[in-house]
């Protein structure tokens, strides 16, 4: 029989293989991170991690408290209150649900309240469209979300322990958004690792606000009405917790490392084969398999070439991946969004790399790609052209000023 | 053993006249509310029937922004902000919270009462799905205590969708050629929450001119448990244009005329009270210009518009299936009766 998600992980010892996809792969952390309240809306393709739970609430293995709102609006706030009274908290959406739940995701930050949500990455409407693209994750990068990019299932399953490892820290107390490639990811099944329970109660340590909890013994007022005379302060309150985030991330994944066995040095970002490479191509997500495998195919052909798989975007790891990029002679981002009007008329990540090399000492040229939109498969030919086009700047050491749209039909 | 404490409630006595009402106050001074502001009266009164083993969770409005300023918090209770449409998802998620820890052993098991209060626009307008979906969740123990003070007080006087047939608000002023702009007949909400959600097993309307009532509504409430709902009228000085010292006045008119009726729906079972059961027994109701003529947001009326809402008062009384609560009307009973065969 074919292992499922609905099969429980072994109590003690050691980890057992399973064959799920990424939605699946978080549901099995959430049992492991014993979550107290989880709520769900349907909207694909996110909403399979919602699936995986309710199959094992029913079956007894996970004991939460699991409500299906009648939308996204109060899926995010249900779960927003239940954590300010202690309870760890799950969610998730997609694209337009996404969308819909805005509002609640504008005040999750300030509140610090440190909920983990699964963004299966899914196209805005209009048109509709199921497939993945990540301007909805990226509607609040500039709010107080921690952002990151898996690209496996076993980077879900991991990911979502670090992630309420860091958020519930009480340095940070903020959301943490974890965006997985809608069908790339969320349905597709890999072997992954799932860890005992005993090994997770050792890694992740109970959620507890402390003083911030909304309890009858602590009666705290909560978001009073502050206006100019603390407003700054707060925010500001806000950008010191997302600051001290890159030393708690750098802690919780050597600290995984050191209790599991596994896990990247650099929780930052993926290089692949960027060594020697003369060329660095740069995305998240699901975009890594094509531009792996087409830069295998161009280095038998003699190109340098090499992938900067960026993971965390909010807190963006600006210093260590100039550090990364610098050594390359040209490098491309291939945004899989898109920022109609904006410098460049780039996408999103690419804009961001821009920034943050504007003050290197050594900036190689930087093409920007717009690629794979609405789930359009991103082709080995996309990869290929790409790289040409960074050779040319690499040649002539200028990057054109312009954004290229990849297996567009004009 | 902590399941069974998980969904147990307080249970609260009702107070046996003011001279038995407790003393201790958990909403005091540090608000900044208008003078004769019966919105806040409410609160004061809800939690003092509540008591300190209370959570409250308040969505925005002015009972958030006029009650609620930074450093001088009026709640003895913990409190917390909520979005202006999230009373119902306010009072569900902690509920939820609670629970879970309570029955995994992660809290103390207690009965901890959670109430979510939200105005006339973030309860009848936009929260009206949050709410509707929290009480269909019989689990969770909440109480939703709607505050209406008939428009978006707060904000600068605009129509909701629970102000009053033709009064004069900023998004509706009285014109040279339009003298009513807002035709819109005021939401039936209490009922639309009993009749809407089968298993929520209290539903009241009340009034801060009567306080003691008003009180043991709330504590009823907390005592049945599940997700209960109640709808409080409160004469607003600022928004309905009148000396603040008629607010209390005001409330005994409104429930005088008919215009808002005084009952409670547990378990399905309407009950009249106050002054609203006298009414039903016969007694005659007072006529709705009393109470519409005393405030500057009607004073633009004209005799054919009193006409219009005295007639709209009257059909409550004497068509509506259940007086002044549900307004289906029956076909003649002998005939229904036949068609059913």
């Amino acid at each position: 029989m074919t292992p499922t998600a609905t099969q429980t992980a072994p109590a003690v010892g050691e980890d057992k293989e399973l064959l799920i996809s990424g939605s699946e792969a978080v549901a099995e952390a959430l049992t492991l991170a014993d979550i107290d309240v989880v709520t769900g809306y349907p909207i694909r393709p996110y909403d399979t991690v919602i699936q995986a739970i309710a199959k094992k609430i029913a079956n007894g293995q996970l004991v939460a408290e699991y409500i299906v709102a009648e939308g996204e609006h109060s899926q995010f706030e249900i779960v927003k209150h239940a954590s300010m009274v202690n309870a760890r908290v799950f969610c998730g959406s997609s694209g337009v649900g996404w969308a819909y739940a805005m509002e609640c995701l504008v005040v999750t930050p300030p509140l610090r309240v440190p909920m983990l949500a699964l963004v299966g990455n899914r196209a805005l409407d209009d048109p509709g469209a199921f497939g993945v693209e990540h301007n909805d994750a990226l509607f609040v990068r500039d709010l107080g979300w921690m952002l990151c990019w898996i690209d496996t299932s076993q980077e879900a399953l991991d990911t979502t322990l670090i992630g309420y490892r860091v958020a519930e820290d009480r340095r940070i107390l903020l959301p943490l958004a974890i965006s997985a490639d809608g069908a790339f990811l969320t349905h597709s099944q890999a072997l992954t690792m799932v860890p005992p329970r005993s090994k997770v109660d050792k890694y992740l340590p109970r959620y507890d606000r402390g003083d911030l909890q909304l309890h009858p013994d602590n009666p705290i007022t909560v978001a009073p009405q502050a206006n100019e005379d603390w407003v700054i302060e707060i925010r500001r309150q806000n950008d010191e917790a997302m600051k001290r985030a890159y030393t708690v991330i750098e802690e919780a994944y050597a600290d995984f490392r050191r209790v599991f066995g596994r896990g990247p040095d650099n929780p930052w970002f993926e290089e692949y084969m960027t060594d020697d490479a003369e060329i660095i191509l740069l995305g998240m997500g699901t975009i890594s398999l094509p531009i792996k495998v087409g830069i295998r195919n161009m280095r038998a052909k003699g190109k340098k070439v090499g992938l900067v798989r960026l993971r965390w975007f909010r807190p963006f790891p600006t210093d260590r991946l100039v550090a990364a990029l610098s050594k390359a002679k040209a490098i491309g981002v291939i945004d899989r969004d898109y920022s109609f009007g904006s410098p460049f008329a780039s996408g999103v990540v690419a804009n961001e790399v821009r920034a943050a090399m504007y003050n290197a000492e050594k900036r190689p040229p930087l093409l920007s790609f717009i690629s794979g939109l609405g789930g359009r498969e991103v082709t080995l030919e996309d990869v290929y052209k790409a790289t040409d086009l960074c050779y040319t700047a690499a040649n002539s050491g200028k990057a054109d000023a312009k954004t290229h749209w990849l297996g567009v039909r004009e | 053993m902590a399941e069974t404490f998980a969904n147990a409630t307080q249970v609260l006595e009702p107070f046996r006249g003011i001279k038995k009402v407790t003393i201790e106050e958990y909403f005091t001074s540090g608000h900044r509310t208008c003078q004769g502001c019966e919105s806040a009266l409410i609160m004061k009164l809800m939690v003092k029937a509540a008591g300190p083993r209370t959570i409250v969770l308040g969505s925005t409005g002015c009972m958030y922004v006029a009650n609620t300023t930074y450093y001088t918090t009026p709640w003895v209770v913990p409190w917390m902000h909520t979005q202006l449409g999230s009373s119902g998802s306010a009072a569900l998620g902690t509920a939820a919270g609670l629970k879970a820890l309570m029955r995994k052993g992660k809290m103390k098991a207690e009965p901890i009462n959670v109430i979510a209060f939200c105005g006339d626009g973030g309860g009848a307008d936009m929260g009206l799905n949050g709410i509707s979906a929290t009480l269909t969740h019989k689990d969770y123990n909440c109480l939703i205590l709607l505050y209406d003070n008939e428009s978006y007080a707060n904000t600068d006087i605009q129509l909701s969708g629970m102000t009053p047939y033709g009064a004069n608000t900023t998004f509706s002023p009285p014109g040279s050629v339009k003298r009513i702009i807002h035709t819109r007949w005021k939401k039936n909400m209490a009922p639309m929450m009993a009749v809407g959600h089968p298993e929520c097993r209290y539903v009241a309307t009340v009034c801060g001119s009567y306080a003691v009532e008003m009180m043991n509504k709330v504590r009823r409430a907390l005592t049945i448990g599940g997700p209960t709902f109640i709808h409080s009228l409160d004469p607003c000085p600022k928004g309905w244009d009148y000396d603040p010292m008629l607010s209390h006045e005001l409330g005994e008119l409104a429930i005088e005329t008919g215009i808002f009726p005084l009952y409670e729906v547990e378990e399905g079972i309407v009950k009249y009270y106050g002054k609203t059961k006298s009414l039903v027994e016969g007694r005659a109701r007072k006529p709705v210009r009393e109470y519409l003529l005393k405030q500057g947001r009607f004073a633009h009326f004209t005799e054919e518009d009193l006409a219009y809402f005295q007639a709209k008062i009257d059909e409550m009384w004497q068509k509506w299936e259940i007086p002044g609560v549900i307004p289906f009307r029956q076909l003649e009973r002998s005939k229904a009766a036949v068609d059913v065969k």
